[in-house]
C-alpha cells in the first residue's frame, strides 16, 4: 500500500492501540520486574519533584495575582481561596503537571528506548529471553501511572501554598481562613477523580513514549524524531482524554457544588 | 559435514517490502563446527543469522535449531531455544545503564537459580576468560571498542550456551584486537565444544576461526567449502570480493 502521512498516522495509531492491548494482557503476568519498576518510579517521581514544585508554586502565585484584581472589582475577594482550590485541584494542577511531565519524561523515555533499539540492546534482551516489553515498557508505564497522581497532589499542595503566600503578602490573610475557605467547596470525589485521571495521563505518556522509542528504525535522527513525537503525541492525547474524562465525570458526579 | 545438523535452514526466503533479501537459503551446521558466512554488504548475512534466533521469521521456508522448528515457536518455547544460544552483536549491545558486572549478572539472575556468590564466581570466571576481570565495575561507555566486544562475548557465554552466533565479531577493531577476539572464538570451540556461526567480511578473522565457509551473494549461497576452496573459486563475485578484501588487508 502506498505510504502517505495520513495512512502512516492511522497505521501508527493502530499499532499504538495494539501495544496498549498487549500491556493489559501482560502487565499482571510474570516476570515481575520489581527492581526496575522501583528504579523507574525513582526516575519518574523523585527526580521530577523539583520541576513539579516550581510549576505548582508558579501556578498558585500567578493564578492568585491574576484573579485578585477581577474579584476585588466584584467585591468577591473573599472567595479567592475557594476559586484557587477549585481551579488547581480540578483542572490546572492535573493537566499542567501531566503536560510538564510529558515534556520531561516523554522525550527522555523515547530517546532512551530508541537508542537501545538502534544499538541492538533491545534485540539483545530479546535473544536472551529477557522479555523487553516487560522490562522496558511495562515498568515505565506503570511507574508513570503510579507517580503522576502523587506528583499531581504535590503540585496541587504547592500551588495552594503559593496562592496563600500571595494572599498573605497582598492583605495579610490568616492561613486558617485561607485553607478552610479553600477546602470548603472541594468534594472528596473531586480530589479522587481529578487526581486519579492523571494515572490515565501517566499511562498515555508511558505507552506513547515507549511505543515510539521501541519502534525506532534507522539511526540517531529517528531517535530525535521519536523523542519529539513522544512529547507532541502524549501532550495532545492528554488534552483530548481530559475533555472525555471531564465530560464523563460531569455526567457521573454532577457539576461543581451540586 | 556432520549427519545431525544443530542448525538447519531449508529454502528460506525473506523480503522487506519489494526488496528480496534471502532467495532460498539452504544451510546446515553440524555439532561443534565453526561455520563462517562471508559476503559483501547487503548480501543478507545479518538477516540470515537473525532467522536462527527467531529475531526474524521467514516468508517461506523452515528454520530448525536442535531439532525444533524455530520459525513456528513463540513465547516461552522460543525463549527456551534462545537460552541455548549466545549472540554476540556487532556493536556488543551491552546495556548502557548497567556496569559490566551487572550486564552479566542480569542474565544469570533471570535464568539460573544461583545465589549471589555463585553468580559472582561465574561472572568473574567469564570475565577472566576474556582477560578483563578488572573491568567489572566499569560502564560500557568507559571501555574501548575491542574490550566491549570481549565483554559482550563474556556475556554471551555466561549462560554456557551450546551455540554461539557472532554478528561481525571483529568489525571496527584494530588487527591486534581482531586476532585476540578471533582466538577467543577458537578457544570456545576447542575447550567447550561450542557450535558457532559467524558472519564476517574480515579475512583474518575467517582464517583463524573457520572450519567451513559459505559465501552469500545477492541472497543466495554461492559457494561453500574450506576458506581456501571458496577463496580460490572461479566465480567473478568471489574473485571480486576476495580480491578487494586481500588488497584491504
Amino acid at each position: 500500500m502506498a505510504s502517505s502521512p495520513i495512512t502512516d498516522f492511522f497505521h501508527d495509531f493502530g499499532e499504538l492501540c495494539r501495544s496498549m492491548g498487549t500491556f493489559f494482557l501482560r502487565f499482571w503476568r510474570p516476570p515481575y520486574e520489581w527492581r526496575e519498576l522501583i528504579r523507574q518510579m525513582d526516575e519518574v517521581g523523585t527526580k521530577s519533584f523539583l520541576l513539579t514544585s516550581v510549576t505548582g508554586f508558579a501556578i498558585g502565585i500567578v493564578l492568585a495575582m491574576q484573579s485578585r484584581g477581577t474579584l476585588v472589582r466584584f467585591g468577591a475577594e473573599a472567595v479567592l481561596p475557594n476559586m484557587l482550590a477549585l481551579s488547581v485541584v480540578k483542572e490546572i494542577g492535573p493537566v499542567i503537571t501531566s503536560l510538564v511531565l510529558a515534556g520531561r519524561l516523554g522525550a527522555g523515555m523515547a530517546a532512551e528506548i530508541g537508542s537501545m533499539r538502534v544499538t541492538e540492546q533491545i534485540d539483545a534482551l530479546e535473544v536472551a529471553a529477557l522479555k523487553p516489553f516487560h522490562f522496558l515498557i511495562i515498568t515505565r508505564t506503570l511507574a508513570c501511572m503510579l507517580m503522576f497522581p502523587i506528583l499531581t497532589l504535590w503540585t496541587d499542595a504547592v500551588a495552594l501554598g503559593g496562592g496563600y503566600l500571595e494572599s498573605y503578602l497582598a492583605n495579610g490573610m490568616d492561613y486558617r481562613i485561607f485553607f478552610s475557605t479553600a477546602f470548603e467547596s472541594i468534594r472528596f470525589s473531586d480530589i479522587i477523580v481529578d487526581t486519579g485521571k492523571t494515572a490515565v495521563f501517566g499511562f498515555i505518556v508511558g505507552m506513547v513514549s515507549c511505543y515510539l522509542g521501541f519502534n525506532v528504525r534507522g539511526g540517531t535522527r529517528e531517535v530525535g524524531q521519536a523523542a519529539m513525537r513522544a512529547v507532541v503525541g502524549s501532550s495532545l492525547l492528554i488534552l483530548l482524554t481530559d475533555v472525555i474524562i471531564v465530560r464523563m465525570s460531569l455526567m457521573i458526579f454532577g457539576d461543581v457544588g451540586t | 559435514m556432520s549427519e545431525t545438523p544443530i542448525i538447519e535452514l531449508k529454502d528460506v526466503h525473506k523480503a522487506f517490502g519489494a526488496l528480496e533479501v534471502l532467495k532460498g537459503i539452504d544451510y546446515r551446521v553440524g555439532k561443534g563446527i565453526s561455520s563462517v558466512i562471508m559476503g559483501g554488504s547487503g548480501s543478507g548475512k545479518s538477516v540470515l543469522i537473525k532467522h536462527i534466533v527467531g529475531l526474524l521469521r521467514p516468508d517461506r521456508g523452515e528454520v530448525w535449531v536442535q531439532g525444533l522448528r524455530v520459525d513456528e515457536l513463540e513465547g516461552d518455547k522460543l525463549d527456551n531455544v534462545r537460552l541455548n544460544i549466545g549472540y554476540l552483536f556487532q556493536s556488543g549491545a551491552l546495556f548502557d545503564s548497567m556496569s559490566v558486572f551487572e550486564n552479566l549478572e542480569f542474565f544469570l539472575e533471570r535464568h539460573t537459580p544461583m545465589n549471589a556468590s555463585e553468580r559472582e564466581e561465574r561472572i568473574m570466571e567469564s570475565l577472566s576468560w576474556v582477560g578483563l576481570p578488572d573491568k567489572r565495575d566499569r560502564f560500557p561507555a568507559e571501555v574501548s571498542g575491542g574490550q566491549r566486544k570481549r565483554i559482550a562475548l563474556a556475556r554471551a557465554l555466561v549462560l554456557d550456551p551450546e551455540i554461539l552466533l557472532y554478528d561481525e565479531p571483529t568489525t571496527g577493531l584494530d588487527p591486534v584486537s581482531v586476532r585476540s577476539v578471533s582466538e577467543l572464538i577458537v578457544r570456545l570451540r576447542e575447550e567447550r565444544g561450542v557450535t558457532s556461526v559467524a558472519i564476517t567480511h574480515d579475512l583474518l578473522c575467517a582464517e583463524i576461526i573457520a572450519d567451513e565457509v559459505h559465501f552469500l551473494y545477492e541472497g543466495a549461497i554461492m559457494a561453500s567449502g574450506t576458506l581456501d576452496e571458496v577463496r580460490n573459486g572461479e566465480a567473478p563475485a568471489l574473485r571480486e570480493f576476495f580480491g578487494s578484501v586481500e588488497v584491504e588487508g
